[in-house]
């Protein structure tokens, strides 16, 4: 029990963040009245939380809305959304405010009634120029960002406004679906493998995983894992580490097993590129009875796996292993025969195959336009990578290394570069860290690797000496500016230019794709990508189909994998076929206790003194007993929610 | 000073100018319902949004102020398609029943309706349906008010009391009372609030009743700063709204007799100002009493200070303790006959009258009903009294007498004044100049208050002088900390005293107690009387019944025991 004068100072101390002290200490004047006051209204806030325990309280309960809504899954009504959303603001009003106080409770109702279909003619109209008003009305961002949001939503998605509208229904398909496998742009499943792999059957969960993806391992080790953005799990504590599991089946995994091939067709599949993509697409061809023929303009199949991902990402023995396992099915990999520029046409393979898949990547560069450019000691990430995959690296020893950009090639470039024998490496990047695409752990790694980042530091030239040799990266310092198309833009500082002292630069800004050989043959472009329509058919030509980066601009394996399913099926169809891929697997039933809220393990790397001296891998997997807890956490969404409705056809397509 | 173009005209205004005043100093006039200068300028209605060139957004010119260079525009489609939607959006929660509300006619929302062209609503109407308590002579109606925080504002920082405020988030977001325990029912809320939210409970159909009892003998008296006021809002030129005429007005009402508060003023000067001379010699100072406002706030906020306070009544309580004690007898009728009406600008007086001790005749209450100015405006409209049309009349005798001295203590440093003259009489046995304390009127000191020192022949007098209960507040702390040391300090509740009273016609934006305080200083300068003591039936009372100020029946029938009677919180 407290001591009296505790109570007081505690009391007053709770009400001081509600009203003016003032207010608490008048009123009562006698000693004796005031304490009794104050001792029974202590009692009653005893039974509720203090004033520091609410804050934490509603602090809690806003990181949790915040995490729900990071992990929302797709599928849900973005009217519906919108209105959820809008009561949360109106929630945050403090009700000064003519447009927010009424407006937003206006806005409320008028989206109830669109949802309903009860809403008048021009509903939505009044909707968007009430957000309107709202938005040029309001006081402060309380009002007016919720007032922006509607308005968002109201021009974004005016066709499933319009749809509730007129007759009170949701042009969603009702069907959310298991938010990890629906992320998963080859839609792998999750929740199986994870249960097989808790269950120490990690060949089954392997052979699911190659139901939909012929990579596992690859995707064990560099997925971007798009799955875990949408993990349900978010919404309890974190995203389930869906990657280290996957990561652990396959480090535990025997060889793969032999997949029965449906009976020979007699149809003939060429593929251009041997990439994650054209692989993709050549496995389930010819799981399918298709006789596939693929296209390799380098030396060695695996495409970005192999000469863009570097060896401490992805070591080459598993790729090999990978690769493997798909020619294993009879899939014929033709390396060293180029189609386009000085090689194969495409008119030519049209001509001896029934249909043609595109999947010839991002392969070309992409210059950053400045002064020097051309010097001797500037090369592009792609080069140099391309070099490393093929094992023999350019000699950077001892040399001061710039390497110019923000994604993930640049971190892939400044960590080989590191590994070459580079005295120093700096990544020159025009906007903040927090801008970067690439991934944070690249970034992380890549620090730890001793590359140091100069961010907000946009090129100007290269400066070199009179032989022609890159002396520095000039550079303009920047400040970060306004938002413009979503993100803030990087202007020029008031500062004097710097000049970086370095030997070689590497310039990571971007992929080019070489496919102006197929636009001569009459292969439909948007730009530089190719043009399909649903089916993944490039609509000018008969039977030539595209995918991953030559279709969609350069981007992650996970996207080029399923482009390549995708383009399977449609090929199988095409050909006149309507071949199933299924695996012969049982999923163990899901687990009652997964409520728990617990930690993510995440995986360790090697010490960065010790591994930037060589290209070995940088990760390790995660322990047994890491494993065992992570896939504890999987909420089993495939069972619990909706996702029992989708148990049907779960193993096979 | 900084340059600005507003609808394309340059002005040129004093730094630190809002656009609004900007504007409207330029002939630009931009609507407002929020607004109070200097006391609301927080840009919560979303009326007076004007474009400011080179931000994407409007900007609310009430609380904003101009920079050099700025180009502003009040009128073109956006703005007005956004000043109408804000305001249909406020009238989507606003009860908007105006033909039976009180302020049909006063309403700034209904104003503003009208003069927007606004037919039609197009937001579904909800209104905060709690039920309104009319016990109080307070009383809010939830579903009228537009929380435009004006009552909150007022409260707060002109009378420091703060018993509005915001409450609840969101859709919930309202205004109500937080700490109605310590309102001193000084009405200032009721007279800032643009709608029906907030009046005064209406007495009107006790008046009626009693009016229509052939057995009740009806008395009226009058508050001396409603003679400024109570032809406001009525058909008639302000210079043909004499006090006479006002009299011949409220006798067509059906009252017996019609008399004047300024009589019983009279005679508070009488005791208040012995009282005072007796108590020069005890700790200072001495507080007046005859603001129930004053005495609420002072019982509320500073207790420790309550026995500084007159004993003496105010004098509305004096008028009916002596008409039904010394009146009835004049009559020769029982007093229980007597019913007594108070016409007052001010909306406490209907809590004084039924305070313990204030039955001090012995036939019920001393006062039976008090109604406002606005409810005397209202009984004038409904009986269709054509007051342009009545000639002058004179208030009844004898308490109808009063003096120069009694009409001042409708304005702030009236009472003041009006001692300072009697008090010098009783020390010194002549008359001073009748103008000799006229400085307790001008502004004086810059803290709030107005401080002066009087001689008399044997002791210089400090006094004080107040209005605003913030004023009273600083004031009273700056006594309780020792910081200052008067013998007596005159403090009125409302701003200007009760020509500025929470009882007065409300006119909407405009502070109207100053002109009418000139009405009552200009009524002062005329009378041929301008001595409470020299006032004739003052001195007929004294001799003919109440003996000598602070006789024993004085004291019963005109002093109050502040310590023992009430405290606060009292409703």
């Amino acid at each position: 029990m407290r001591d009296s004068m505790n109570i007081q100072h505690s009391f007053i101390e709770v009400r001081c963040g509600l009203r003016p002290v003032s207010r608490i200490v008048s009123g009562d004047r006698s000693p004796l009245g005031r304490s009794l006051r104050i001792l029974g209204e202590y009692m009653t806030l005893a039974t509720e939380a203090p004033q520091d325990a609410m804050r934490n309280v509603l602090g809690g309960l806003c990181l949790g809305t915040t995490r729900r809504l990071e992990a929302n899954a797709r599928g849900t009504c973005p009217v519906d959304m919108t209105r959820a959303l809008v009561g949360v603001a109106h929630a945050q009003s403090c009700g000064k405010c003519t447009p927010c106080r009424i407006g937003l409770g206006q806005i409320s109702q008028m989206l109830e009634r669109i949802i309903d279909g009860r809403a008048e003619q021009g509903a939505i109209d009044a909707l968007e120029n009430l957000a309107e008003q709202i938005r040029i009305s309001s006081d402060c961002a309380v009002g007016y960002h919720a007032a922006e949001q509607v308005l968002r939503a109201v021009r974004g998605f005016r066709d499933d406004f319009e749809k509730h509208a007129a007759s009170g229904r949701c042009v969603m398909w009702s069907s959310q679906g298991v938010p990890c496998v629906v992320s998963c742009p080859a839609h792998v499943d999750v929740p199986g493998y994870i249960a097989l792999t808790a269950a120490g059957k990690y060949d089954d969960a392997v052979e699911l995983i190659r139901k939909d993806n012929p990579f596992p391992s690859a995707c064990a080790y560099v997925c971007e894992h798009p799955c875990e953005k949408t993990c349900r799990r978010t919404m309890v504590d974190d995203a389930v580490n869906i990657r280290g599991i996957k990561r652990y089946a396959v480090d535990h995994a025997t060889a793969p097993r032999r997949v029965e091939c449906a009976p020979a067709t007699g149809k003939r599949v060429a593929i251009v590129g041997a990439g994650p993509s054209g692989l993709t697409c050549a496995f389930y061809l010819a799981r399918m009875g298709h006789a596939v023929t693929v296209f390799e303009q380098r030396e060695k199949a695996g495409g970005m796996l192999r000469y863009g991902i570097p060896n401490y990402r992805l070591p080459k023995a598993i790729l090999d292993d990978e690769i493997s396992s798909i020619e294993a099915l009879g899939v014929e990999v033709r390396c060293g025969e180029a189609v386009g520029e000085g090689g194969k046409s495409m008119s030519d393979l049209r001509r001896d195959f029934d249909a043609v898949y595109l999947a010839i990547g991002a392969h070309g560069d992409k210059k950053v336009g400045i002064e020097g450019e051309d010097a001797s000691g500037v090369v592009s990430a792609v080069q140099m990578l391309r070099e490393v995959g093929e094992g023999s690296p350019a000699d950077f020893d001892g040399l001061d290394v710039c390497v110019i950009g923000g994604g993930n090639v640049a971190m892939d470039a400044a960590r080989s570069a590191v590994r070459m024998g580079a005295a120093s490496v700096r990544v020159v990047y025009r906007r903040r860290v927090a801008d970067m695409t690439a991934l944070a752990e690249e970034i992380e790694g890549a620090i730890a690797d001793g590359v140091e980042i100069c961010d907000l530091m946009a090129p100007l030239s290269i400066a070199t000496d009179e032989g022609g040799n890159v002396r520095a990266l000039v550079a303009q310092p920047q400040i970060i500016g306004p938002v413009k198309a979503g993100r803030p833009a990087p202007i020029a500082a008031d500062r004097e230019p710097v000049e970086l002292a370095c030997q070689r630069i590497v310039v990571a800004i971007g992929q080019d794709i070489l496919s102006d050989a197929f636009a001569e043959e009459g292969a439909q472009r948007d730009r530089k990508t190719f043009h399909v329509d649903e089916t993944r058919a490039v609509p000018s030509i008969d039977g030539v189909f595209a995918g991953g980066d030559a279709m969609r601009s350069p981007a992650t394996v996970i996207l080029a994998i399923a482009d390549g399913k995708e383009a399977a099926k449609h090929i199988d169809e095409y050909l006149g076929f309507h071949h199933t891929i299924a695996v012969d697997v049982e999923i163990p039933a899901a687990r009652l206790d997964d409520r728990v809220p617990c930690g993510r393990a995440v995986m360790g790397e090697r010490p960065g003194a010790e591994r930037r001296g060589d290209f070995e891998l940088v990760e390790y997997g995660l322990s047994d007993q890491e494993m065992r807890q992570e896939a504890a956490r999987c909420l089993n969404c495939d069972h619990f929610g909706c996702g029992i409705l989708h148990k049907e056809g779960r193993l096979a397509w | 000073m900084v340059n600005v173009t507003i609808d394309g005209v340059s002005a040129t205004v004093a730094e630190g100018t809002t656009i609004l005043e900007a504007s409207r100093a330029n002939g630009v006039d931009i609507p407002t319902l929020c607004y109070l200068k200097d006391i609301n300028e927080i840009g919560a209605c979303r009326l007076c949004l004007v474009e400011v060139e080179g931000v994407d957004h409007l900007v609310a010119a009430c609380d904003n102020q101009v920079t050099d260079g700025m180009v502003v525009r009040t009128d073109t489609p956006r703005v007005h398609a956004a000043r109408r939607t804000n305001l249909q959006l406020i009238l989507s929660r606003h009860d908007r029943r105006c033909p039976t509300c009180f302020r049909n006619g006063t309403c700034r929302l209904q104003s503003l309706a009208d003069t927007f062209g606004i037919h039609e609503v197009p937001f579904e109407s909800s209104f905060d349906s709690r039920p309104v308590d009319a016990r109080f002579p307070l009383v809010r109606e939830h579903a009228k008010c537009v929380s435009c925080l004006r009552c909150v504002s007022v409260c707060a920082k002109v009378q420091h009391l703060s018993v509005w405020d915001l409450v609840d988030s969101g859709s919930r977001a309202r205004v109500d009372a937080v700490a109605e325990d310590m309102c001193s029912f000084c009405g200032q809320c009721i007279t800032h609030c643009p709608t029906g939210a907030l009046h005064e409970r209406d007495d009107i159909a006790k008046v009626s009743a009693a009016l229509a009892d052939p057995d009740k003998i009806v008395i009226a008296q009058v508050a001396p700063s409603v003679r400024t006021s109570w032809a406001e809002g009525l058909a008639i030129d302000p210079a043909q709204a004499t006090p006479q005429r006002m009299v011949a007005a409220i006798r067509k009402l059906g009252f017996d007799y019609v008399f004047d508060t300024d009589f019983a003023a009279d005679v508070t000067i009488m005791e208040e100002g012995s009282e005072l001379l007796h108590r020069l010699d005890e700790e200072g100072p001495m507080f007046t009493s005859c603001c129930p406002g004053w005495v609420r706030f002072l019982k509320a906020k500073h207790p420790a200070l309550v026995h500084k306070l007159s004993s003496t009544k105010s004098p509305q309580q004096i008028f009916g303790a002596l008409a039904k004690s010394y009146y009835a007898e004049l009559l020769d009728v029982d007093a229980s006959r007597i019913f007594v009406v108070s016409y007052m600008p001010c909306v406490a007086k209907k809590e004084e009258c039924t305070y313990p001790g204030m039955d001090a005749a012995g036939a019920g209450p001393d006062v039976d009903v008090v109604l406002t100015v606005r409810e005397l405006i209202r009984q004038l409209k409904s009986r269709f009294v054509d007051v342009a049309l009545l000639p002058e009349e004179e208030f009844d005798a004898p308490l109808g007498v009063a003096t120069g001295a009694g009409h001042i203590f409708g304005v702030t440093g009236g009472v003041m004044e009006a001692a300072l003259r009697s008090a010098y009489f009783l020390v010194t046995g002549e008359n001073p100049d009748a103008d000799a304390f006229r400085e307790v009127r001008s502004a004086g000191a810059d803290r709030g208050w107005r401080e002066k020192s009087f001689q008399l022949p044997d002791r210089t007098l400090r006094i004080a002088v107040t209005s605003g209960l913030a004023n009273a507040d600083a004031l009273c702390t700056a006594i309780e900390r020792g910081e200052v040391d008067y013998d007596f300090v005159e403090v009125m509740a409302c701003p200007g005293g009760c020509v500025g009273g929470g009882g007065q016609p409300i006119h909407e934006g405009e502070e109207w107690a100053a002109p009418r305080a000139g009405i009552l200083h200009g009524i002062d300068q005329k009378s041929a009387l301008r001595f409470s003591h020299e006032n004739p039936s003052v001195k007929a009372c004294y001799e003919n019944y109440l003996e000598a100020p602070l006789s024993e029946k004085a004291e019963a029938l005109l002093h109050s025991n502040h310590l023992k009677d009430w405290s606060m919180p009292w409703r």
